[in-house]
């Protein structure tokens, strides 16, 4: 993995993260609209993200829900456990 | 369902070998306040949760620990991946080596296997997010254990993630228990 597509997954997984910690804080805060918005507005940009990330370097999710244009990409990129 | 994405949660880049470090961080992949018996934990008991709160508190934790459980599964692999066998010797992990090698087991760092036995799930709510609230005080206080004995700054970094996580699910499942408490109450009538 170049450093470039490394630099880009990260900035990807920072903004799962923020998805994953908002998503967190909703489930026992749904009143709180700033959050709420806030939750939004990182779903959008996460989209624009994956769909920036996917069209260079392949396929980020499994099953149908990242395409696969022209060949078989999910496995030619490394295994998360193989970013060393 | 469950979709893969194809990366971490949170980066983990370790460079520097280390078998022992990797036979004590193992706890966490398959030991009693490992991961796994998280993930499975919270996972088995949203079956039983009464409100759409804690439903959601507990599948969506119980989802976040299997992203855990394959963060630690990759710092054990990344510790052991380059070491001899003369290196594993030595660092204790010889009986790890050959029952194993490499591979990544799901045991603690003493070697005893994983087991459904490290938690509970009852059709009882306040038992169990009582259990889940000591699950995470429990998988804090390991982190920290293996955050004493880590010297190399990419091992800590990943597990001070980690211990950060429990921190925040203590939190999440403290304000569902609070929730639950105040939804029981209203339905009793004296
Ligand atoms: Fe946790």
């Amino acid at each position: 993995m170049s450093a470039e597509q490394a630099a880009a997954l990260e900035a990807l997984m920072a903004e799962v993260f923020t998805g994953v910690e908002l998503n967190l804080y909703l489930d026992t805060h749904p009143w709180d609209e700033q959050a709420l918005m806030c939750f939004n507005r990182h779903s959008a940009q996460l989209m624009e993200l994956k769909h920036a990330y996917e069209a260079r370097y392949g396929p980020l999710l499994g099953f149908g829900y990242s395409p696969s244009p022209d060949k078989w990409r999910w496995n030619m990129s490394p295994w998360p456990w193989e970013m060393a | 369902m469950w979709i893969y994405q194809k990366s971490l949660e949170y980066p983990v880049r370790i460079t520097k070998t280390d078998p022992r470090m990797a036979l004590l961080i193992i706890t966490q992949y398959g030991g009693p306040d490992g991961e796994s018996a998280a993930s499975m934990r919270y996972l088995s008991q949203r079956f039983a949760m009464p409100t759409n709160e804690s439903k959601a508190v507990l599948n969506d934790i119980g989802t976040e620990e299997l992203a855990h459980f394959e963060m630690v599964g990759s710092m054990v692999r990344q510790l052991m991946k380059n070491a001899t066998p003369e290196q594993i010797k030595a660092a204790g992990a010889g009986g790890y080596f050959a029952d194993h090698g490499k591979g990544v087991w799901m045991g603690n760092a003493e070697g005893v296997p994983f087991t459904a036995a490290y938690f509970q799930s009852k059709d009882e709510v306040i038992a169990n997010l009582h259990e889940d609230l000591a699950a995470e005080e429990k998988a804090r206080a390991t982190y920290e254990y293996l955050i004493r004995m880590a010297d190399d700054p990419d091992v800590i970094d990943a597990l001070r993630f980690l211990r950060m996580r429990e921190v925040v699910h203590f939190q999440r499942f403290g304000e569902t228990l609070v929730s639950v408490q105040a939804a029981m109450d209203e339905k009793k009538f004296y």
